[in-house]
């Protein structure tokens, strides 16, 4: 086992570098801003979902809250330079700590709680931290925060011009994100958090100390989160509650893990690449009038990938792997 | 505030309560029959809500008289989801829990893409029902009339339930089904049939509170949304699977509810709701009335 393993992590390293290098040139060649719009979602959604994936999918404790810290995120980044004049790199770092010791906080109670009342928990909190800030007032309240435009530099973290830059950082995160997943797989911690998956009880008696391995995925996992809540802010200059905080970001952020194989290191990346730039073409061609035509698409398109690959799209890819090596 | 506004909005929170209680009731009998959580139980709420409209505006059949009508549509959905959706999304091999969230989710989202196709996004309302916008006055408080009706037609439907899970041929195999799914095939049970059945019911019991809620709320493509977490709410308050659960879990939520919009801002009324959530299940983690 152990010399195959040692390879084909080492294969995955090689082939994560060499689509990052690949991704990194795209846009030099494709000039269409529809389209770069698009890419820089896709890899925002890429590793919202890897980080989704360390808590939810390693760890199997399903959250559909993570909006929440996506939400603080960017709340904290745009409050601090807006009412501070703070930059937003400090606020990026600053919502990161403070949406890890939130989750950590929170986990603190809700990870004695089983299966559906712990999913069921994570939507609550999330609601009530979208309830509080659309009636805080200094916040913006339902208004939201309009970031303003001081000119673009990467000091301001702030592009009117071109959408590069964006790119670049989303595909930073995005590797970021499929870094710290691919080394921590192979960590104590990534040993812990598959033990605690597959049975609490046989890990716990075999030393695990199950609580701490939960609170480790919730916090690496709402870090990453909030730094793509933070970009998000600057991308779209303008944020309110319902627009960063709302529970489809929740979904949005579990749908490309599962689709492409939840607990898996490539899932929540080839999951990303598929669904987001279809959410994205049938949104803007065939849901233009609002006629609902988009969402029908969509949701069946959910449905029969659910039914038809639940262990998710990458299945496809290891099973053809598994046959050239033998 | 005085004594008479907080018996008043407490009097009104029960009502509420009771039908928030129907809506969710659907969803705690399908999850303790075959552990599966309907995510497109608001958009099933939302279709009964639209189906009573349009017998109210082409055929003039009152909410009152269509309730039935809805509960039997309503129930051919739930079997129909079960058969076509469900039952495959059961069969997976790996995943099944996320597996099962999804596909009702993703027909959450193709049902509310039909409604806005077929219905519009446009707001409707059922105006001039026989109960719509009347208030009776008992003793001083005045209770809106379809709050009050809906309140007597979940008890009655409660009751109606209880009778026949425990008194009913087809009950004792859908208990018998919750309890054991591979010894009831042993008995010539048809585990598929009563699961079909179990959503079917599940289906008209929302069919039920949709053509009441009709009567006194907006109607509009999204509008399960927000029912649907309170509902999920009510459930998990309950204790999963528990239909007695979802029945007291009910009545908690809407005296919560009620409560705190006396406190605090209508907008952050559901906030005490969810407040209470996390409460009970720190203290009890499989709610009030689940086993432990």
């Amino acid at each position: 086992m152990d010399k195959q393993f040692v390879a084909r992590r080492r294969r995955d390293l090689i082939t994560a570098a060499g689509l990052a290098a690949v991704a990194a040139i795209v846009p030099l060649f494709v000039k269409d801003v529809y389209v770069q719009n698009i890419m820089v979602l896709t890899l925002m959604y890429a590793a919202l979902s890897q980080s989704w994936n360390i808590l939810s999918g390693y760890c199997g404790q399903i959250s559909l809250g993570h909006a929440l810290y996506f939400g603080l995120g960017a709340y904290t980044t745009a409050l601090l330079f807006t009412k501070f004049g703070v930059l937003p790199w400090f606020g990026m770092i600053a919502g990161g700590l403070i949406s890890a010791a939130i989750a950590m906080a929170l986990g603190y109670p809700c990870f004695r709680l089983g299966g559906h009342y712990f999913a069921i928990a994570t939507i609550v909190i999330a609601e009530i931290g979208l309830l509080l800030i659309q009636n805080w007032d200094w916040a913006g309240a339902a208004l939201g925060i309009d970031i303003p435009v001081r000119g673009d530099s990467w000091l301001k973290f702030q592009f009117t011009r071109s959408k590069l830059p964006y790119f670049y950082f989303a595909l930073v995160l995005a590797c970021v994100a499929w870094f710290v997943t691919w080394w921590l797989e192979d960590s104590k911690w990534g040993y812990w958090w598959r033990a605690v998956k597959d049975n609490p009880q046989a890990a716990e008696s075999l030393g695990v100390v199950v609580f701490n391995s939960k609170m480790g995925a919730a916090a690496v996992s709402a870090f990453l989160v909030a730094v793509g809540g933070s970009f998000y802010a600057q991308f779209v200059s303008y944020i309110d509650p319902g627009s960063v905080m709302g529970f489809q970001f929740s979904l949005l952020m579990a749908l490309p893990a599962v689709l492409g194989g939840i607990g898996t290191l490539w899932g929540p990346m080839l999951g990303a690449v598929i669904l987001i730039p279809i959410t994205e073409l049938t949104r803007s061609y065939i849901g233009g009038s609002g006629r609902g035509v988009d969402l029908i698409v969509y949701g069946a398109l959910i449905v029969l990938i659910a039914l038809a690959r639940p262990e998710g799209l990458v299945g496809l890819f290891s099973r053809r792997r598994k046959e050239a090596t033998r | 505030m005085t004594a008479e506004t907080i018996i008043q909005s407490l009097a009104s929170g029960l009502l509420m309560g009771l039908l928030y209680g129907l809506i969710a009731v659907g969803l705690a009998l399908i999850f303790g029959l075959m552990d599966v959580v309907n995510f497109a139980h608001g958009e099933f709420l939302m279709l009964a809500m639209y189906v009573t409209f349009f017998l109210f505006t082409f055929f003039a059949i009152d909410p009152l008289l269509s309730a039935p009508l809805a509960a039997a549509a309503l129930f051919v959905l739930g079997a129909a989801v079960y058969l076509l959706i469900v039952r495959f999304a059961m069969r997976a091999k790996a995943n099944v829990g996320m597996v099962q969230i999804f596909a009702t989710f993703g027909l959450a989202i193709v049902m509310r893409g039909l409604a806005q196709l077929f219905f519009t996004a446009d707001y409707r309302s059922v105006p001039n029902s026989w109960l719509g916008g009347k208030t009776v006055s008992v003793a001083g408080i005045y209770l809106p009339q379809p709050q009050l009706f809906g309140a007597l037609v979940a008890i009655a439907a409660f009751g109606g339930l209880y009778l026949f899970i425990n008194r009913t041929d087809f009950g004792r195999a859908l208990e018998a089904t919750r309890e054991d799914p591979g010894a009831v095939a042993l008995v010539g049970i048809d585990k598929n049939r009563v699961f079909a059945l179990g959503w079917g019911l599940g289906g008209a019991l929302v069919g039920l509170a949709g053509a009441i809620m009709a009567t006194f709320f907006y109607i509009y493509p999204d509008v399960g949304a927000s029912f649907a977490l309170i509902a999920y709410v009510t459930v998990a308050l309950g204790g999963f699977g528990s239909v007695f659960g979802a029945f007291a879990g009910g009545i908690v939520v809407g005296l919560v509810e009620a409560t705190t919009a006396l406190i605090l801002p209508p907008s952050l009324k559901s906030v005490g709701i969810y407040a209470v959530y996390l409460l009970v299940v720190f203290i009890r983690p499989r709610g009030l009335f689940g086993s432990m």
